[in-house]
């Protein structure tokens, strides 16, 4: 039975959970209501309210105690109802969380679910791609899932890291996606990409869902000859520059696909990290395909024109395949 | 500072004045039906019809509270609705297509399809869009009401928000620095005993919200939330002490959420004993017996009120069915000044 990007991040956290007696959850309607998307459905039945915690409406509540339970030696993982709302404990994660280990030496193993992403007429502030605001942050890891086997590889690696990790999952994936997962523990190490589908013509560059949007742009550019290597980076933050750095140099054009806005988003971390490190095995200007600088609209028209997509890329790749 | 608890017989009318009772209750009781009615046909219809998408909150069951409340509003007031009180729209005069408009995503919403449902406003009607980060609005009604006074105007700010949202750490800075600057801001607490799925006993360890108003140093008032002319009471007292200048007033109108969280919740953690005990009180019901009993009107009057609500939304949602949606093209404009 293939596994839905839900139930591999429900099945990582109840393998950590089994596996680490310290694993605890906490965060908002998470134990009989199994969160707001059900991805803890079960757990308060299994595993007791000691270790699913439900909390009042209180997001730096949540993000602080998870941070204080960290540094107690547990390994907490707090569950934003919707990765927008991750602003109410924005100072608890970038100034505290992120900094301990730099200012004082101290471990703060900490996992924050964060369910990102528009495709689902949530609106502004339903919809959001936050990441950009955690990746200028050092001291935290960014992690942005694609598939179910990484959903679960990457739950199940930031579970046991030992700094604080953002773990963002794309609502629009949830149910979507799903895939036979290999049965026992594996785990996705933090900070490697992976090569998603090979292709010798071009490189696109990309994370989360846009990963299958590039992979369905790569289908239909095949059919016209066009070979279009995916690089999903799965990590944000540590980035895996050296697997970027390494398509590019195989393929010399590179097209960087986002489903966060423009400026500022990680497009523009990879296009410098390319220019830098391979500067002189491009063939062709570095292209960006991204949301505009907008607040997700909530309208479906409106939603469809900002949300980039395979039309979009396609576009765009046969472009720098002519150039 | 103490609390005031809920005194059902103060709601009583005085009789000296009956005609103005009468037509009074006429009013809220138009308000509470159409906002039953339009509710309804967001939740029950559009929504299931696909007219509606993303998110859907209703307050059905809580009309009493926006109604009961915004009606003391006057025009120089600004009002912060929460997700649950859509009739304090009606009540500032919003044209009850551009709120269907709103919700089916059409350039004549609100928020001209940028935003969806209730998270609309409209400064010119005083009316500031809700923030989804709950009890985010609760600091800026502070700002609102500083400004009020700072122009020299009579305005108070209306700040709404559920008994959830008194969790955050937003509401507690907003309140605290409220009565610390004494502004001019009646609170408005609809404490529907759920914040989704968690009830009152997971948000706070006192037993009611208005314990929190001594705290700040601020009056509070238990008030019964499904019982209209008792918040048009409160309310009033409320507002007399914020306009005159004597800073914040707590009010917390007791109710019960009659729905799931959202259109797709379908609240199986609720005893069904609780929604049973609580469409007893209902408040729309329970206003048009009061009437009936005051001789206020009677039951075909009552009827007629129903009627010329139900063809109101009929029209207003034939209206904004007919409404274009935006053009893509007018995705990138507006984010600045001048666009
Ligand atoms: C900061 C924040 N966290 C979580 C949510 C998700 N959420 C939306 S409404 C809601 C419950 C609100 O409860 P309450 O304030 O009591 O209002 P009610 O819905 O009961 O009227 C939650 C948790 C949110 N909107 N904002």
């Amino acid at each position: 039975m293939p596994t839905t990007y839900l139930e591999a991040i429900r099945e990582g956290l109840w393998e950590e959970m089994e596996r680490d007696p310290g694993v605890f959850l906490i965060g908002e309607d998470i134990g009989t209501y199994g969160g707001a998307f059900k991805v803890t459905a079960g757990f308060i039945e299994h595993f007791g309210e000691r270790r699913v915690v439900d909390t009042p409406i209180s997001e730096a509540g949540i993000v602080g105690a998870a941070i204080g339970a960290g540094l107690m030696g547990l390994r907490p993982v707090a569950e934003m109802q919707f990765a927008d709302f991750i602003t109410c404990g924005f100072d608890q994660i970038v100034n505290f969380a992120a900094k301990c280990r730099y200012r004082w030496g101290a471990a703060v193993p900490m996992v924050v679910r964060a369910p990102s992403g528009g495709g689902i007429h949530g609106g502004p502030f339903h919809s959001q791609n936050p990441e950009m605001w955690f990746v200028k942050t050092p001291g935290l890891k960014v992690v942005c899932p694609a598939t179910a086997y990484d959903a679960k590889g990457l739950i199940k690696s930031a579970v046991r890291d030992n700094d604080p990790v953002i773990f963002f999952e794309h609502k629009a994936l949830y149910r979507r996606i799903k895939e036979d997962l290999p049965a026992g523990d594996f785990t996705v190490p933090i900070g490697k990409a992976r090569i998603a589908r090979p292709g010798r013509d071009l490189t696109v560059v990309t994370y989360g869902a846009m990963v299958w949007v590039a992979l369905d742009a790569a289908e239909t550019l095949a059919a016209e000859g066009i070979e279009m290597e995916v690089v999903d980076l799965r990590t944000l933050l540590p980035l895996d520059r050296e697997t970027v750095c390494e398509s590019v140099k195989r393929t010399s054009k590179v097209l960087l696909l986002h489903e966060d806005t423009r400026t500022a988003g990680m497009a523009g971390e990879l296009a410098a990290t390319i220019s830098e490190s391979v500067f002189e095995y491009l063939d062709a200007p570095i292209v960006r395909v991204t949301a505009p600088d907008t607040p997700v609209p909530f309208s479906p028209p409106l939603e469809e024109a900002f949300l980039p997509n395979a039309a979009k890329v396609i576009d765009k790749a046969r472009w720098l395949h002519r150039y | 500072m103490s609390i005031t608890p809920a005194c059902p017989s103060e709601s009583e009318p005085a009789p000296a004045n009956s005609a103005a009772q009468a037509e009074l209750a006429r009013r809220m009781l138009y308000f509470m039906a159409l906002m039953r009615e339009t509710e309804d046909r967001i939740e029950r219809k559009l929504y299931r019809q696909g007219k509606i998408l993303g998110g859907v909150y209703v307050g059905r069951g809580q009309e009493a509270i926006p109604v009961g409340s915004a009606l003391h509003s006057l025009p120089e007031d600004v009002l912060l609705p929460s997700h649950r009180d859509m009739a304090v729209f009606f009540i500032r005069g919003i044209p009850l297509g551009r709120i269907f408009a709103q919700y089916m995503g059409r350039v004549d919403g609100l928020t001209r399809g940028r935003d969806g449902n209730m998270h609309m406003g409209d400064m010119s009607a005083g009316l500031v869009a809700i923030i989804s980060a709950l009890a985010a609005s609760v600091p800026v009604a502070a700002g609102v009401a500083l400004a009020l006074r700072y122009r020299g105007t009579n305005g108070i700010a209306f700040s709404y928000f559920g008994d959830g949202s008194t969790s955050r750490g937003d509401w507690h800075e907003g309140v605290n620095m409220a009565t610390v600057l004494k502004l001019p801001v009646v609170y408005v607490c609809n404490n529907n005993q759920y914040a989704y799925s968690t009830p009152l006993s997971g948000q706070m360890a006192c037993a009611n919200v208005a314990d929190r108003g001594p705290a700040y140093g601020m009056p509070a008032e238990i008030v019964d939330g499904n019982d209209v002319l008792a918040v048009y009471a409160a309310t009033g007292r409320a507002v007399a002490h914020a306009r005159a200048g004597h800073g914040p007033y707590l009010l917390e109108c007791k109710t019960f959420r009659m729905t799931g969280h959202s259109a797709h919740d379908a609240a199986e953690y609720v005893p069904p004993a609780l929604f049973e005990e609580w469409a007893k009180r209902d408040p729309i019901l329970r206003l048009e017996q009061r009437m009936i009993e005051n001789g206020w009107d009677d039951r075909a009057a009552i009827d007629a009120v129903h009627a010329r609500v139900h063809q109101e939304v009929d029209a207003a949602v034939a209206w904004a069915d007919e409404r274009p949606f935006p053009d893509p093209a007018t995705l990138s404009g507006q984010v600045y000044d001048g666009e």
